[in-house]
């Protein structure tokens, strides 16, 4: 018993203050951001497709559809597209996300951390920082190819960036549905399917590519009230200047706010739970 | 809170857990004394997953207590991840990275300084015969090589306590032996050990206890010695193309039989346990069933299985418990047990169902 009692009790060996925790939270994100941020050096492969798809969209659209969509007003067509191609590559770069995350689920690797001593909150926001990272460029490399084919930021430089940023946010809020859909569901097939399942309906059934009013009625009530719609058309008013902005704009702070607020803790939970 | 240093490092008292209608543990018992191995042995579907998963602070239990190092699972987790290790059925690794850089990323999620992670690594690359190939990519390591590496991994922290749950499962019988090399080594350094398989050898080569799990209870206990005293020792068996003599055959090994002799009447097939007898037991089996003329096929003396033990402590083999008892888990009943690689314990995919419904 003396042995026992030599181990000052108040002082429970290894358990951190609060201050070290959310200083390891921090640590522990930025290592598996790195590590992220690493298998991409290692296969770029990764990065190159999720670039391709937009690209061909923009290529797409601008050559081969551009021509049979009028859009109403004096603006140049591949002006209207760039903001919702700039959307939809946003959205559909958490594809990633999700199998990454679903990959990881089946081969155990999110068992490993989660019996390890480190901070609970460190892989879901590693991922998210690092797919946020790889947007980015991924809408950067986009924006690049539009101007080669045309596109024009016709709004001063500040509202350009606002554009970007705004579509990184819109991404990043995506990216927490699809990383509770891959710990949910947890195969990588199921969860590649079902991405498409519910984002190609979201960005298509939406002002990203054609003007609405060109939609049957039905069509239009949903794709006039849907937050792709708002941000795109957010998007849109920032880099053309052509419209007004401020409706679309709170539309879209409300909708991002309510993905956040509740999909966010789902995919917390999601991680804690998975098995 | 903490017990004192001289209690077991894992102890477990009446763990229950379902999924669903799924009875994954019924009530179980376990005690592992400090610096010593506990080999879990059990058929797919046993529970044996779901223990490891409850000990590892991966899933809550339903009821009972379980204790890691003095720290409970449930109330005391992050103590307990301080001082465990865990390498699961799969390997846990960035294919995509080198061994090198796995190793290091874990080092650093331990909480090491750079350098510290670094000679971590290369200390456990060593360790593992990976120095070679540390600088590849993982996905080019073999199967056998990505099992050490996932290993090496669970050894970063130094844990106390180390989980391997079917740590040769899918591996083949050369890299089996290596990795058993590998656990001695480390049992031999003082770490406690618990061990789940399939295979009453690896059992009986590294563990000092065997507890025998099925359908979520304990249903034998001691060491390898007293489970192959419960079977008969070694195992004879053969087949008897004529259905009629099997009893001739049977009475005709009375002599030699240290067990209830088993006979399938389905296929023929006649088992017995035959103590340590080695080849003089096979002789006078060859003699007596030669004697009673009666014509047999395939006659082996072998090391007794699971299958045998199961058979000696429940009286049916271990996979038509399986197919019987778990209807629903078909996919996996159908599998031979200890031939699966990849299946994971049954209960495994029933979280996936329990979480969905």
């Amino acid at each position: 018993m003396t042995a026992v009692i030599a181990v000052p009790a108040g002082v429970p060996a290894g358990e951190p203050s609060l201050l070290a925790r959310a200083r390891w939270a921090v640590s522990d994100t930025l290592t598996i951001t790195r590590r992220n941020l690493l298998v991409w050096v290692r296969v770029p492969a990764y990065i190159v497709f999720t670039v391709i798809q937009p690209v061909m969209f923009v290529l797409l659209f601008r050559y081969v559809f551009g021509g049979a969509i009028h859009v109403p007003g004096s603006v140049h067509y591949v002006n209207f597209l760039m903001p919702g191609i700039i959307g939809q590559t946003a959205a559909f770069a958490t594809f990633g996300t999700a199998i990454a995350l679903a990959q990881e689920l089946k081969k155990g690797v999110i068992d490993r951390l989660r019996s390890m001593p480190m901070a609970r909150s460190a892989v879901l926001a590693g991922r998210l920082v690092a797919d946020t990272g790889r947007m980015l460029v991924t809408i950067l490399i986009v924006i690049g190819v539009g101007y080669a084919v045309g596109f024009r930021f016709e709004n001063g430089v500040v509202p350009a960036i606002l554009m970007v940023v705004l579509a990184t946010v819109f991404g990043l809020a995506i990216c927490c549905i699809s990383a509770y859909t891959g710990l949910a569901i947890g195969d990588e097939e199921s969860v590649q399917a079902f991405g498409l399942i519910w984002l190609f309906p979201l960005t298509f059934l939406s002002s990203a590519f054609v003007p609405i009013q060109t939609m049957p009625g039905w069509l239009q009530a949903f794709a006039n009230n849907q937050p792709v719609t708002y941000v795109i058309n957010t998007m849109r008013a920032l880099a053309l200047g052509h419209q007004p902005i401020e409706a679309n704009l709170l539309k879209s702070i409300a909708c991002l706010a309510g993905i956040f607020i509740v999909f966010l803790p789902l995919a917390v939970r999601a991680y804690k739970r998975a098995s | 809170m903490a017990q004192t240093s001289s209690g077991p490092a894992i102890l477990v008292e009446g763990l229950t857990k379902s999924f669903g209608d799924v009875h994954a543990l019924r009530g179980i018992d376990l005690s592992v004394p400090r610096g010593t191995v506990l080999g879990v042995l059990g058929p797919n579907g046993a529970g044996k997953t779901t223990a490891v998963r409850i000990l590892t602070t991966l899933l809550l239990p339903d009821g009972g207590r379980a204790v890691v190092e003095g720290h409970d699972v449930v109330r005391d987790a992050a103590a307990v991840r301080r001082s465990i290790g865990l390498s699961g059925q799969s390997a846990a690794i960035q294919e995509e990275l080198t061994g090198r850089e796995n190793l290091e990323i874990i080092g650093r999620l331990y909480h090491l300084s750079w350098p510290s992670a670094r000679s971590r690594a290369a200390e456990l690359l060593k360790q593992f015969d990976l120095l070679d190939a540390a600088d590849r990519a993982a996905k080019n390591f073999s199967g056998g090589m990505q099992r050490r590496l996932d290993l090496a991994a669970s050894l970063v922290g130094q844990p106390q306590v180390l989980f391997l749950d079917e740590p040769t499962t899918g591996l083949d019988p050369r890299s089996r032996l290596g990795m058993w090399d590998i656990i001695r080594s480390l049992v031999a350094g003082g770490t406690t050990l618990l061990l789940t398989t399939q295979y009453l050898d690896e059992a009986d080569e590294l563990a000092d206890e065997i507890v025998v799990i099925d359908r979520g209870l304990v249903i034998a206990a001691g060491t390898a010695e007293d489970l192959k005293g419960r079977v008969g020792g070694d195992v004879l068996e053969f087949t008897v193309p004529d259905r009629r003599r099997v009893a001739a055959a049977v009475a005709a090994l009375a002599q030699i039989s240290k067990g209830e002799p088993h006979v399938d009447a389905e296929t023929g097939v006649v088992s017995v346990g035959v103590g340590g007898g080695g080849s003089e037991a096979l002789i006078q089996a060859v003699r007596g069933l030669d004697g009673a003329g009666v014509d047999t096929r395939g006659l082996t003396l072998r090391r007794p299985s699971l299958d045998d033990v199961f058979l000696a402590l429940t009286g049916h083999a271990a996979e038509e418990e399986e197919q019987g008892a778990k209807r629903r888990r078909g996919r996996r009943g159908r599998q031979k047990a200890g031939q699966d690689a990849a299946g994971k314990d049954a209960a495994g995919s029933d979280t996936v169902k329990g979480r969905a419904s």
